[in-house]
């Protein structure tokens, strides 16, 4: 039996020096002639502990975390001289090496459901043998045996929602085009823009076959003779791996002509993206894909009508692809178990920010955020602040919402968005507003520029979130900028922009403090009144600098609050505790 | 560059075009056409880490497109660049885990870093929204090579060393 060991060489494995990594490895087995067969593999959602190491030995597995080039060598040592036993710590002097706990047993695993990510980090990417094995192309061969209204009442009956975001329904999306006649394409977004989001990439990575059968399901049962796959332009591993898992099928009669001698023919062809996060807007992909500058256009007639140059389109991210693969491959009855009442299934989430142990993680819908935070991710060095959801278009949600279960709807309640899926964790050392800035400064950025509230709104948001960073903004400008948020969204012509105010609106809902604190007329925020204990002295009015205090002689005296500066002259003055100091914040 | 490389550099961007204009049947259409305009900027881009006016009228006059769409679609995305870039471009990722995790002020480091060592002009600094690296932000990436964790004394060392590279290398 031969053993192996497996590294995890996605960008993150590789962002850690996993190459080096790999080489080291590979030279001592060489030298040293080890009966051992090295396997680059994905990644298994560990982020934190790479370059990870796993030994296959005797079919029991043993993990090491961040196995520098440095440390291979001992690594190596120890295996053979078979101190691995208990798989947790080997010390030396200078170097230390851990293990990880078996994944029964480790914190970050107990809570994950592995659906579709469930060969990332143990095959190797490319291996079509290692996919077949694991039920691979099973999924594909079920739905050709399969009418395809009866794969239509597959996917309602799991009532899958779209992974890109928005969260339609998969299978309304496939009725609405299976109905209509002559030439139809099939697009995949994976143009995964959103800053903080990476699922997308570590899926494609570690098992881009996974994609590549959804999307042969999903051509089949809509009927559709090409498609396209939009590859964001700042992935290169991602695309590499694409490029060649596309032509392995090829060659296997998976994709081309007469696919399994069944009669069905469908192809598929890479689309690189140019750096512009608006493309992932469905509009904006389809004219990119065209040739043109990616703006978007009005809705409707939409896609499914007149896509791809006018032909009927269906475009669906790269999870919900995976998803349907996974429906197929395991029957609808299984895939159901998980998620809540409307939104069924696991999402796949990249846990990134503050948090112990950042990675790639997949989660039944429905789960508490709070587990997500504390249990898988292990929670904060200092002290938690909020969590923020959905890239630039969702937005933050403090502790007191920590215990909202992650589904679509419940999400959107609360004013941030299930988007591809990102959740960044903050502490306290993070400024809200700054957050706001941050995410405004993006969507002004990346804004195309064709419909005005989005192409000057950002700017003004901008304009005002930096004037209230610098501790210049009035209580004015403040209100204003609340004013201009909602009027974006209601009036942008696509969903980026509509979306582009929710991190305001979402600080603003929770965090207010933190705008108001920093206003230049902070003190405006203090509101100064006399109540009734009074006695008609005078004082306060003589020494008020801007005569904003006004009352006869034997009358309660009274403060006109348009003229007060919010001094405190007053309320230092009266001996007789009448006048009453109250803070708005 | 000398008559010759120049000479040169067109065959090889029209080589590129050529290519494309291969996989399109014969008397293909505006919007065929069109749709192969993208790929071939992004080869030239990838090749020669710009697009020059010449490929630019090039393409223009192979592809029948108007000159002023390609130069829509070049300045629309961010990966076209019109300019050529130096030896070194490093890229700051500000994505939002990197924001979360000072990438802001490394992003000052860096360009102090560069400004004060003997030679700026080999470095391009840039900014990308996200490299889906989140898990080790802070990220840069050098030449498309990935650094994660990134420090202040990383990106000092970062200088140091592509400095030191480049005067082995002459």
């Amino acid at each position: 039996m031969v053993n192996t060991i497996k590294i995890g060489m996605a960008t993150c494995g590789l962002a850690a020096g996993a190459q080096k990594t790999y080489d080291k490895l590979v030279q001592l087995i060489t030298n040293k002639n080890l009966d051992y067969e090295v396997k680059k593999v994905g990644c298994i959602g560990m982020c934190y502990n790479e370059p990870l190491i796993e030994f296959i030995i005797d079919n029991k597995s043993y993990t090491y975390k961040n196995i520098t080039q440095d440390k291979v060598e001992l690594l190596i040592n120890n295996i053979l001289n078979k101190k691995y036993k208990n798989n947790m710590l080997e010390y030396t002097e200078n170097v230390k090496i851990s293990g990880v706990p078996e994944k029964s047993n480790h914190a970050f695993f107990r809570d994950q459901v592995k659906i579709i990510t469930d060969n990332c980090g143990i095959i190797e990417p490319l291996s079509l043998e290692e996919y077949k094995q694991r039920n691979g192309f099973s999924g594909l061969k079920k739905a050709f045996n399969l009418k395809p209204e009866e794969i239509i009442s597959i996917i309602e009956k799991s009532k899958l929602r779209g992974r890109g975001g928005a969260g339609f329904p998969t299978a309304m999306k496939w009725k609405f085009i299976a109905s209509k006649q002559g030439e139809k394409f099939l697009v995949c977004n994976f143009d995964e823009g959103d800053p903080g989001a990476f699922m997308n990439r570590s899926l494609v990575e570690g098992d881009p076959y996974k994609l590549i059968e959804g999307m042969v399901i999903a051509a089949y049962t809509i009927k559709a003779s090409k498609g396209f796959i939009y590859v964001r332009a700042e992935y290169p591993l991602a695309l590499k791996t694409l490029r060649k898992a596309l032509d392995i099928c090829r060659e296997n009669n998976y994709l081309g002509s007469n696919i399994l001698g069944t009669g069905f023919n469908f192809n598929i062809e890479i689309k690189l993206g140019a750096g512009a996060y608006v493309c992932g807007e469905e509009t904006a992909l389809i004219e990119s894909i065209q040739g043109n500058r990616g703006n978007p256009r009005a809705k409707p007639p939409f896609p499914s009508d007149k896509g791809l140059w006018n032909k009927p389109t269906n475009i669906n991210n790269v999870g919900t692809f995976a998803h349907v693969t996974k429906i197929l491959q395991d029957g609808v009855d299984e895939y159901i178990k998980y998620g809540t009442e409307k939104s069924k299934g696991t999402k796949v989430i990249s846990l990134t920010g503050k948090v112990k142990r950042t990675g790639m993680i997949e989660v039944p819908l429905g789960i508490k955020l709070r587990k997500i935070v504390f249990d898988i991710g292990g929670g904060t060095t200092k002290k938690f602040k909020a969590v923020q959801i959905g890239g630039p278009s969702g937005g933050c949600l403090p502790e007191s919402e920590l215990d909202l279960g992650l589904d679509y709807d419940t999400i959107i309640e609360k004013g941030a968005i299930m988007g591809s899926g990102g959740i960044v964790v903050m502490d306290t050392d993070t400024d809200m507003v700054s957050v706001a800035k941050f995410f405004v400064n993006f969507s002004t950025e990346e804004s195309c520029g064709k419909c005005t509230p989005c192409r000057e709104g950002t700017k003004v948001m901008l304009y005002y979130l930096t004037k209230i960073l610098n501790k210049d903004a009035t209580l004015a400008e403040y209100k204003e900028l609340k004013k201009l948020c909602p009027v974006i969204k209601d009036t942008a012509l696509c969903g980026l922009g509509q979306a582009s105010p929710n991190p305001v609106l979402s600080t603003i809902k929770y965090f207010e403090k933190e705008y108001l604190t920093k206003l230049k007329d902070v003190k405006r925020l203090t509101q100064y009144t006399i109540n009734d204990k009074c006695i008609r002295c005078g004082i306060c009015k003589i020494d008020c600098p801007v005569n904003a205090i006004t009352g006869k002689k034997g009358e309660k005296h009274f403060i006109d609050q348009h003229k007060c500066t919010h001094c405190g002259l007053c309320y230092s003055k009266c001996k007789f505790k009448a006048i009453d100091k109250k803070k708005l914040l | 560059m000398n008559q010759n490389n120049a000479a040169k550099g067109v065959q090889e961007v029209s080589a590129i075009i050529t290519n494309y204009i291969n996989t399109l049947a014969e008397n293909a259409g505006y919007e065929q056409r069109k749709s192969i305009l993208i790929p071939i900027l992004e080869d030239i881009q990838e090749q020669y880490g710009y697009i020059s006016k010449d490929s630019a009228v090039l393409i223009c006059e192979e592809l029948k497109l108007p000159l002023s769409h390609i130069y829509g679609v070049i300045t629309f995305y961010n990966s076209l660049k019109l300019e050529q870039s130096s030896d070194y471009q490093i890229c700051v990722c500000r994505g939002t885990a990197c924001h979360v995790n000072g990438s802001d002020n490394l992003l000052d480091i860096l360009k102090n870093a560069v400004q004060s060592c003997e030679n700026p002009d080999l470095f391009t600094i840039e900014t990308v929204n996200c490299v889906g690296a989140c898990s080790l932000a802070p990220v840069f990436v050098v030449n498309g090579e990935i650094y994660g964790n990134m420090t202040k004394k990383k990106v000092q060392d970062l200088i140091k060393e592509l400095l030191k590279n480049h005067n082995k290398n002459g």
